[in-house]
């Protein structure tokens, strides 16, 4: 059975789950090899061979670290020397789909991202994309060279599948570019405590309607009663009530939850871009014509400051 | 000293038309109103920023790949004070993919000549957000992406790049490709006197022989990726939608209880 390269989304060994997600898209189009990159790479092969990788394949270097995005596409390039893998799969995130594209032109091959599902086809993986604000789901394929896709958090569960996860080192030269962009301060985001925006299996959202910075504390308090993920829209990132890492939408985040509750928030384009993939979606907003309750499997319209912290005190009650 | 600075932009479909696919499963252009993507006005903006910025001569050129409509993308950014405009238009360009279009846009930015490619962070129609990646690796030069503050100084670009764990500054020697987010600074709007001025300055226009690429280099037949399908996801069933007296929050959460979330 042909292999299928699986890059893998780790912080100091500990894997994401995005990438566990990934090894289950891949058994379906071949036997999972990770490559496993920098500080704690070696760390991460329990976890991928409790999931399903047949081999890790890693590197541990400061470039990594020290240099953007061309020290990883130099590793995965010299990964695919070495396996000939039938595909190459990487998780879907800003950085993620920036070392695809490289590797791709390296390679010869097309590129397709942002995929959330994936098939074995008679030529090649067949990738489902959501496109045009979630309007149309198309179904693609590479036609040249090794098929490189990066695929969406949330696109597949999470399945155990042991497997023997050999820990193979990766041989890496690195190329003149590798040290082209320098990393000269890295400052880690505080932790909230709460799932990551794209990885949790609920989101909460505020918009427009919360109406001020101070008010996202009771969207916070609803997110933390379901062990929800908390998302603004556009409208309450540029006014400044919260950061614009929590952004959901076309020029931000985009989720694709088992539940999504948009408070304050009418559903814009650019927004409805962002979560219209999601499982259910609820909606609370004061206006009965705002065009998020068209999306909706349960919309309530109301005031947010008395619908959102009674649900908070009832979700509560009912978890005891 | 001079800098040149090369802002690669597109005009897409606007995204609250009803936009859809045309029979060869390339986006259908005729149907929907076309505009500078949002996203390439922040990278215009940059540039005029880093141009006003700066002690050096520096000189700001506008450059987009696509059909005569898009024309009007680069009527907006020179009236927003670019210097001048370039527009690769050739018929054997539809359907280009990813790939394809970074190697036209790369030819034409060395043809232009350049020190720093702006790009915005992604199209508002494709949103791959590949394009300023692909273009610094065929360009051999640095990426220095996804910026929320840029500036240049003496032959160095600097940036605040906002990921998903940290906030990283980021530095590269010119030339470089530079790519920024809807976080870099709000776009300015054209000014009378900027949209007069617009219709004298020059927009030069280039086809594939211009820049010595071959017709099957690019385009739909030659492209790294095929749409098998696309199908317009069905309309969700109308959900249920209640009007708050007072229980709405419990009505809800009974809800969320029945989907088995709480």
């Amino acid at each position: 059975m042909a292999e299928v390269l699986v890059y893998v989304d780790h912080v100091d060994g500990a894997v994401r789950k995005p990438t566990l997600e990934l090894l289950t898209l891949a058994r379906r189009v071949g036997e999972p090899v990770a490559v496993a990159l920098g500080n704690g790479a070696g760390d991460t092969a329990a976890a991928l061979a409790e999931h399903g990788a047949v081999k890790v394949l890693t590197h541990e270097a400061a470039e990594y670290a020290d240099y953007l995005v061309v020290p990883k596409v130099d590793a995965l390039q010299a990964a695919v020397a070495a396996v000939s893998p039938a595909a190459v799969l990487v998780p879907s995130s800003a950085e993620g789909k920036e070392i695809a594209a490289r590797l791709a032109l390296r390679l010869g091959s097309g590129v397709i991202t942002d995929a959330v599902d994936l098939e074995a086809g008679d030529e090649g993986p067949v990738a489902t994309q959501s496109v045009f604000a979630a309007a149309f789901t198309t179904k693609s394929r590479v036609s040249k060279g090794t098929p490189v896709i990066t695929v969406k958090p949330n696109s597949a569960a999470v399945e155990a599948a042991p497997a023997a996860g050999a820990v193979e080192a990766l041989s890496v030269t690195f190329s003149a570019a590798a040290t082209g962009t320098k990393v000269t301060s890295r400052t880690p985001r505080e932790s909230t405590g709460r799932p990551e925006l794209t990885e949790a299996a609920i989101v909460v959202s505020g918009g427009r309607g919360v109406n001020g910075a101070e008010n996202f504390a009771i969207i916070e308090a609803l997110a933390d009663s379901l062990g929800a993920a908390v998302g603004a829209s556009r409208a309450a990132v540029d006014a400044g009530w919260y950061p614009h890492t929590n952004q959901v939408g076309q020029t931000g985040k985009s989720v694709s939850p088992q539940l999504y509750i948009a408070s304050g928030i009418s559903g814009a384009i650019q927004h409805r871009a962002g979560m219209q993939t999601s499982k259910t979606i609820v909606a609370i907003n004061k206006d009965a014509e705002a065009p998020i309750f068209e999306l909706v499997d349960y919309g309530v319209v109301g005031d947010l400051f008395d619908v959102v912290p009674q649900l908070t005190e009832e979700v509560k009650t009912r978890k005891g | 000293m001079s800098l040149r600075i090369v802002v690669t932009v597109k005009y897409v479909p606007d995204a609250t038309g009803d936009r859809h696919f045309a029979d060869d499963l390339t986006v259908d252009r005729d149907d929907v109103d076309g505009l500078l993507s949002e996203l390439d006005e922040y990278a215009v903006e940059q540039a005029l920023q880093i141009s006003e910025n700066s002690d050096d001569d520096v000189e700001v050129t506008v450059l987009t790949v696509g059909p005569e409509d898009a024309k009007d993308a680069l009527r907006k950014a020179l009236s927003m004070g670019a210097d001048k405009a370039i527009h690769v238009e050739d018929d054997d360009l539809h359907g280009t993919d990813a790939i394809g279009t970074s190697l036209v846009l790369a030819k034409a930015v060395e043809k232009a000549g350049y020190d720093l490619v702006v790009s915005g962070m992604a199209s508002t129609d494709g949103t791959m957000g590949v394009v300023p990646a692909l273009l610094a690796e065929r360009l051999g030069v640095p990426q220095v992406t996804l910026l929320s503050e840029v500036s240049v100084e003496g032959g160095v670009v600097k940036g605040r790049r906002d990921g998903d764990s940290a906030t990283e500054q980021l530095e590269a020697s010119l030339p470089a490709v530079v790519s920024v987010t809807d976080q870099s600074g709000e776009a300015r709007y054209p000014s009378f006197k900027g949209i007069m001025a617009a219709k004298k300055k020059p927009v030069q226009s280039w086809d594939l022989s211009d820049l010595d690429i071959d017709e099957d280099e690019v385009g739909l037949e030659n492209a790294y990726t095929v749409v098998e399908s696309a199908a317009e996801r069905p309309a969700r069933t109308a959900g249920t939608i209640v009007k708050d007296e007072g229980e709405g929050g419990k009505q809800l959460a009974e809800f969320l209880a029945g989907q088995k979330f709480i």
